[in-house]
């Protein structure tokens, strides 16, 4: 019974990496031949291909319950003829947009918290200029083999990262104290206010400067990396924590943002047809959600992201005259 | 402050205030620009039929080939250079985004008068030192080369 369970998982598996490596095999080979020749085909095939991907990406991310940052880098630079300069840029700009739009509700309804978000956000935003001025001086393959790791970690951590709805915190430590970073949310499951504190300030803290230096250098939005930190190492309440992460967003990518503006990686017939297709993507993506399977999206994003990060060191890889994908 | 009490606190509501109508103004500020741009109400700087041989370059080289070809400037396009170039539909599309990147400092320096006023000395600090941080990373000091 076992074995004819494991059977059945790893053919699924199958299943799934098939659908995926199908789904984006036209999009490599338009790209193959985008690169090869001068101009084949009219310059607006490749800003609506952006947006129907985009927009495709929008209702995933909803799904999956990922940022469309995450998604974007390593797809647009995989698939697409565009430069990682200007995808970055862009990648940047969607996330940045997404937590704007988000921020004002989140912040309005207690869930994310600014006293939370303030010391991280300084350590990550500053942490986001030096990863963007790095990012925009390193060579491209070096960045692409970076970011091909970064993806695969991030997969890594998507398979094996719990989540505490509300972590213990015995006492909150003296930093979090001084700053006074707690506070009371209301759960409507539970119908009842819930106090939190948060410990370990310090070294979460510290590991902001990691995921800052990340998300400037590849311009991906840094949920993925948050809401662990805050989460399973600061000890905040999982809403919180999620709520907290989106809003930091907003912070971090704008430091990282104006460094790719101001070095002129924004081309606006790349950002525009970003913008509109994953706005639209996720407010289709919000309606599917009451009808959708959650565990079959997650498996989707994981698979995904895995083929996307693949794809992204082969790219780096060629400037060694190694081709394997 | 309220930072105990279920609510949101006087400086998350005003920081929320300032966001949203920054957040609003710059997307639909978007949309405009990006409608002029694409319809050609206003000529771009790069040719529409051209953008596919530029957008698959390093930006340094695009910077280099596009002030080759349109500008003829001393130094290619850097830092905030893209003002003097708002005359051209696609480079109308920089002030929007600039808008967005810009609006969280603005909700920075809203909320640290408020902050030092009721004695919030280390957030006051903090907000006013990430104030700085993010203009410093506006001003344009910061664009390096390859």
């Amino acid at each position: 019974m076992m074995d004819c369970f494991i059977r059945q998982q790893f053919h699924g598996l199958r299943y799934r990496f098939l659908l995926i490596v199908l789904f984006f095999q036209p999009f490599t080979l338009v790209a193959a031949e985008g690169q090869a020749q001068e101009s084949p085909s009219p310059w607006w095939i490749w800003p609506l291909i952006l947006l129907l991907v985009t927009f495709l990406m929008g209702i995933v991310a909803v799904l999956g319950g990922v940022g469309g940052g995450v998604l974007f880098v390593p797809i647009i630079s995989g698939f697409f003829p565009f430069h990682l300069d200007f995808v970055r840029g862009t990648g940047l700009l969607v996330a940045l947009s997404g937590a704007l739009a988000a921020g004002p509700g989140l912040l309005k309804s207690n869930l994310a918290s600014l006293r939370l978000a303030m010391p991280v956000a300084l350590i990550a935003s500053t942490m986001a200029i030096v990863g963007a001025m790095v990012g925009l001086a390193l060579p491209t393959h070096i960045i692409q083999l970076s970011l091909g790791g970064t993806i695969l970690a991030i997969v890594v951590i998507m398979l094996s990262a719990s989540k505490s709805e509300l972590p213990h915190v015995e006492q909150a430590d003296s930093l979090s104290t001084a700053l006074r970073i707690t506070g009371i949310y209301h759960e409507p499951s539970m119908n009842r206010d819930i106090p939190w504190k948060i410990h370990r300030t310090w070294p979460g803290l510290f590991s902001f400067i990691i995921i800052g230096f990340m998300a400037g250098m590849f311009g991906l939005g840094a949920g993925w990396a948050n809401v662990p930190v805050l989460n399973l190492l600061m000890g905040a309440p999982l809403k919180i924590s999620v709520a907290t992460s989106k809003f930091l967003l907003s912070i971090t990518d704008t430091s990282a943002a104006w460094i790719y503006l101001n070095k002129g990686a924004v081309i606006p017939m790349m950002v525009l047809p970003s913008l509109i297709g994953i706005m639209l993507g996720s407010f289709v993506g919000v309606r599917i959600l009451k009808v959708a399977k959650p565990t079959f999206i997650r498996w989707m994003v994981i698979g995904i992201l895995f083929f996307a990060g693949l794809k992204a060191i082969s790219k780096g890889l060629e400037s060694y005259g190694v081709t394997f994908f | 402050m309220k930072n105990n009490q279920q609510g949101a606190s006087e400086e998350m509501i005003l920081y929320a205030r300032v966001l949203e109508r920054g957040m609003y103004a710059g997307l639909i500020l978007m949309f405009v620009t990006f409608f002029i741009y694409l319809f050609g109400i206003i000529d771009p700087l790069i040719p529409l039929e051209h953008i596919d041989s530029f957008w698959n370059q390093p930006v340094q080289d695009y910077l280099i080939q596009i002030n080759k070809e349109f500008l003829g400037w001393d130094e290619p396009p850097l830092g905030w250079s893209w003002i003097k170039l708002l005359g051209f539909g696609d480079f109308l599309n920089f002030l929007p985004v600039a808008l967005l990147s810009g609006i969280t400092i603005l909700c920075y320096l809203a909320i640290v008068p408020g902050m030092f006023q009721r004695k919030d000395h280390w957030m006051a600090g903090i907000a006013f030192a990430e104030a700085l941080i993010l203009l410093l990373a506006a001003s344009g000091l910061l664009a390096v080369g390859h």
